[in-house]
């Protein structure tokens, strides 16, 4: 392979003084941010520099908008070996395992076209993986649509599904759970926020910091084709408008199995020690990954375009640049080393070009050796500022007026029901509703098996991965939980409080299967920040969200913002995702919300208010999304979920489940159904008997336990001074369930209604 | 008892077949789909996933590779070679067993709990009595076994259906088979039962992470036959 020749001249083609700052407007920056382009070139940018900058500059990858307020969140923890700034956040989770984790969004491209958009938004989090050294071992994703009465959002569910499957089980990585919810409010801007999780030993992990002038930077992968040109750009920072369709072009393409060998090929040589820093090409692809490469390492970086393999003819050196194909690497090896890694990707069967080298000049520099040579250089900037003088932005904030107004809203002027026969139909079709209903269908569609670490299967409150390396090194007893969780209507009511319950809803999940919560990762979907009104929504968030992560001692240690989840003016509900990793002693400790068996005791840890404000019953029975967002109480979620953890670990529950959405009868049901057993309870609260079997009181959880156990069980309920009720036993299934004087459902209406939902 | 399992491009539960093996107290080492050499090796495995990307069509591509010649001729010296789900797909492809996987009835991925109810055949593979169940969890997009009239004759004369889709009770429904196959056939073999090809997957239930063990008769009675 001939090696790169520094470029000679450096005469460059600068822009018509005139025609730059409208291709700047049209590239998306504003003229503020022009002005600060060119002084920070020193003089007029060329094409190709101003279609970096546009990219570098976009919300997508400068974060321009959140960067403050993210500052927020404490990402510190003896646990952590990586934070923020990285492809993933890793942690160590002991025996010298480490987990590398991040969540992302892929709203904007899904949105668009479903299927490539879901499934290369899995692609893109997988790579930013193993980018770091680990081995991808699950996935997890985190839908919104809009109702499913519209054709269109069963389009873009249908596709999305698939989308994620076609592509995670190609690649062999188990999608082991997630969540989905439809509500009209993502009718415009479905929201696809893709999670994925990697292990790796300790001493295997790499960063993408390039270093040693002289060294080889090579692209390992896929072609390079005009797929996906300004998609960060274009698509990620933007609204939608009627011209949406039209931007069908900038979606990418995803070849999972293109990217099975890239994992394979990469891990290899990851091992080997052959890299000396490893990035994926992601949003903006070439651009940011070889300039953060570049700025992170204090180097700089040399391009030569027409090194770089190329789909179609023809491309200029600012459509190499940006393109987002998908499938690509880059890495930075040492010379004695590039014969290896050639080696290595023909076994594989994958392409590995050497496109450049890291310089000590600082300056990201992209030649084009097709033109004559005193004409090589098209783009030449300085690596750090490029990054660091990207636009930070404190932007208005203003507290929409519809808050109080939706608060003060007052469930019990619906006139709700008391009987028992209205009642039993509700829960019914509660049961059956989009948001409550039985997820099987999706996740049938999932390979959640494969690689022979699943402990738990899906439908439980958090999935649970074995640590190890099965078929290729050792295998621990120790176990991984995750669980991603957002109530977006919550979050709409209430901005801080409903960010709080995001954080406390992933404690308690993983309190199910007993698991200690570990690490965050967040993905923090959004309208238009600078719209005073949302950004106020943004910044209530992150209030919530990073103060209950701090009370419960978990670090964030990645993340990903996405704005502009508008369309025709229109934004979503405010949807702060936490993605939260927990830590098992042992894999096969956990409690699934199955009843075990006839007889035993049901108790509703927590106590049950009058908290029917954005709940599910509301929005699904009487089509109203107002009232107050129920309270959150750290103290008592951290006191309860440690109970529960404990008591889930130490074997004393035979069943453990989450009280959320669809109030404690719904969980009752739940727990019936998965069991194939009926219950026999009584809901001695006090309250309105809607409240009482529907309200979303945080903090509670439904368990069971039998005889021997149910003595202990109080016993540390008292002695830790937690409110609980022994609400019932279970019963054989004949008995179907039954709530004194508000339910009576057989368990096999209840079961059909749960099954046949979506 | 020393177990190849052979890795293509795009396969994906090779690691996952090797460690049900090692698990079970046996030898099981990689096959690179350019080697050509099965010397040193007793039986030989076909795991699952998407070779070569399933393009074209599943497994079509596989046939084609180094390996696969020599699985030929190690197949028909009479020695065991056993094809798991894409490793079933790639047998048919290489004409080691008739018949060949279409797309699911209902055009989408399945990955759950089948239950899979034994067949008196001749297949060196199970060792159980006809009528015993199995509950093992299935993966595929391309799981619907169809073959001809003829064909379909010649295994059942021959004894080579070795699994059937069956309920939990054992009882074989019309709609027992999710994926829609033809006469529920889940698994078979050659004539002379040394070649099994199956849809399910008996290497994720072996080593009990997710419960369950019921995978471990799908190697045992093999490895006996070389004790």
């Amino acid at each position: 392979m001939e090696s790169i020749k520094p470029p000679v001249c450096d005469k460059l083609d600068t822009l018509d003084p005139q025609l730059a700052p409208k291709i700047a407007s049209e590239l998306g920056l504003n003229e503020e941010e022009y002005r600060n382009v060119v002084h920070t070139q020193g003089r007029i940018p060329t094409l190709t520099e101003l279609y970096i900058y546009s990219l570098m500059w976009s919300e997508h990858c400068s974060y321009k908008h959140s960067r403050a307020q993210l500052r927020k969140f404490s990402s510190e923890g003896p646990q952590v070996l990586q934070g923020p700034g990285e492809n993933a956040g890793v942690i160590s989770v002991g025996d010298g395992w480490a987990a590398a984790f991040k969540m992302e969004s892929h709203n904007h491209p899904s949105a668009i076209e479903p299927y490539e958009g879901a499934a290369t938004g899995v692609g893109g989090i997988i790579r930013d993986i193993f980018t770091m050294g680990a081995r991808p071992i699950a996935s997890l994703n985190s839908l919104r649509f809009g109702t499913l009465d519209k054709p269109r959002q069963r389009y873009l569910l249908d596709g999305a599904v698939a989308g994620i499957g076609g592509y995670g089980n190609c690649l062999g990585v188990p999608t082991v759970g997630g969540e989905i919810y439809f509500d009209r409010a993502y009718e415009g801007n479905c929201l696809i926020n893709a999670f994925a999780l990697g292990l790796m030993r300790e001493e295997n992990l790499t960063r993408a910091v390039g270093s040693g002038p002289g060294n080889p930077v090579m692209l390992i992968g896929n072609s390079t084709g005009r797929d996906g040109i300004g998609g960060a750009s274009v698509l990620a920072s933007q609204e939608f408008d009627e011209a949406a369709e039209n931007k069908r072009p900038a979606v990418q393409v995803g070849d999972p199995f293109e990217e099975k060998l890239l994992i394979e090929v990469c891990l290899e040589l990851l091992e080997r020690g052959m890299f000396v820093a490893l990035g994926d090409l992601g949003a903006a692809g070439l651009t940011s990954s070889a300039s953060e490469m570049a700025s992170r390492g204090g180097v700089g970086i040399e391009i030569d375009v027409r090194k770089v393999p190329q789909r179609e003819a023809g491309m200029l050196p600012y459509e190499i640049m940006v393109s987002e194909s998908q499938e690509r690497m880059l890495a930075v090896v040492k010379p004695q080393d590039v014969a290896s890694v050639q080696e290595a990707c023909e076994r594989w069967g994958v392409g590995c070009s050497l496109i450049g080298r890291i310089t000590d000049t600082g300056r990201f520099v992209v030649i084009d050796s097709n033109l004559p040579q005193d004409r090589q250089v098209v783009a030449d900037m300085p690596a750090e500022q490029l990054a660091a003088d990207a636009p930070l932005y404190h932007p208005e904030s203003s507290r929409p007026a519809y808050l109080d107004e939706a608060a003060a809203f007052d469930p019990a002027s619906l006139g709700l029901p008391r009987d028992v026969g209205t009642l039993s139909a509700q829960l019914l079709t509660l049961l059956g509703s989009p948001n409550l209903c039985s997820r099987e269908w999706v996740w049938r569609q999932y390979d959640h098996q494969v690689q022979a670490s699943t402990a738990l299967l899906p439908g439980a409150d958090a999935a649970v991965v074995r640590v190890g390396a099965p078929g290729r090194g050792p295998i621990s007893q120790r176990g991984l939980a995750m669980t991603t969780d957002c109530n977006g209507r919550y979050c709409w009511l209430d901005p801080y409080r409903g960010a709080r319950i995001a954080v406390a809803e992933s404690v308690r999940n993983l309190a199910c299967v007993g698991a200690e919560p570990a690490a965050v990762t967040d993905c923090l979907n959004f309208g238009n920040p600078e719209k005073p009104e949302v950004f106020y929504t943004f910044e209530q968030a992150i209030d919530g969200m990073s103060e209950a992560c701090r009370y419960f001692g978990v670090p964030v240690v990645s993340g990903n913002v996405s704005f502009y989840n508008e369309s025709f003016g229109n934004a979503i509900y405010p949807t702060p995702t936490v993605g939260m990793v927990g830590l098992m002693d042992d894999f096969r400790r956990f409690a699934t919300p199955a009843f075990k068996k006839a007889g035993d005791t049901i108790f509703l840890i927590g106590e049950t208010a009058d908290e029917l404000g954005g709940s599910e019953y509301l929005s699904v029975l009487y089509d109203e999304v107002r009232g107050a967002c129920p309270a959150c109480d750290l103290e008592l979620e951290r006191d309860t979920s440690d109970l529960v953890r404990r008591a889930v670990a130490e074997g004393i529950l035979a069943s453990a489940h989450d009280v959320s959405e669809g109030g404690a009868a719904l969980a009752l049901a739940e727990c019936c159904i998965a069991g194939g057993l009926g219950a026999k309870a009584a809901f001695d609260d006090g309250l309105p008997a809607a409240a009482s079997l529907f309200s979303e009181t945080q903090a509670r959880f439904i368990v069971s336990v039998d005889d021997l156990a149910a003595t202990e069980l109080v016993s540390r309920l008292l002695e830790a001074n937690i409110p609980y009720a022994v609400v019932g036993e279970v019963v054989e299934p004949e008995e179907g369930i039954s709530i004194e004087g508000k339910i009576q459902v057989s368990l096999e209406e209840a079961t059909s209604a749960f099954k046949g939902g979506l | 008892m020393r177990f190849g399992v052979v890795r293509f491009p795009g396969t994906n539960c090779e690691q996952d077949a090797v460690h049900a093996l090692r698990t079970m107290g046996f030898g099981a080492e990689y096959v690179w789909h350019q080697d050509s050499d099965l010397s040193g090796f007793d039986a030989v495995v076909l795991p699952g996933g998407f070779s070569y990307g399933d393009y074209l069509r599943s497994g079509a591509i596989a046939r084609f590779s180094p390996v696969m010649s020599e699985v030929v001729r190690f197949a028909e010296r009479g020695n065991p070679v056993i094809g798991i789900c894409n490793g079933f797909q790639v047998l048919t492809e290489a004409h080691l067993l008739p018949g060949a996987l279409i797309r699911n009835k209902n055009l989408k991925f399945l990955c759950q709990t089948v239950h899979l109810s034994v067949q008196d055949s001749v297949c060196q593979w199970l060792d159980a009595p006809k009528g015993t169940t199995f509950a093992i969890p299935i993966s595929h997009h391309d799981g619907n076994y169809v073959c001809s009239p003829e064909d379909y004759q010649a295994l059942c004369e021959g004894s080579q259906i070795v699994l059937r889709y069956c309920e939990p009770d054992g009882h074989i429904a019309p709609d027992s088979a999710p994926n829609g196959s033809f006469e529920n056939i889940a698994g078979i073999c050659n004539a002379t039962g040394n070649v099994f090809g199956l849809m399910p997957h008996p290497e994720r239930v072996v080593d009990g992470v997710s419960g369950s063990t019921q995978g471990r008769a799908f190697f045992e009675a093999i490895a006996q036959r070389f004790n």
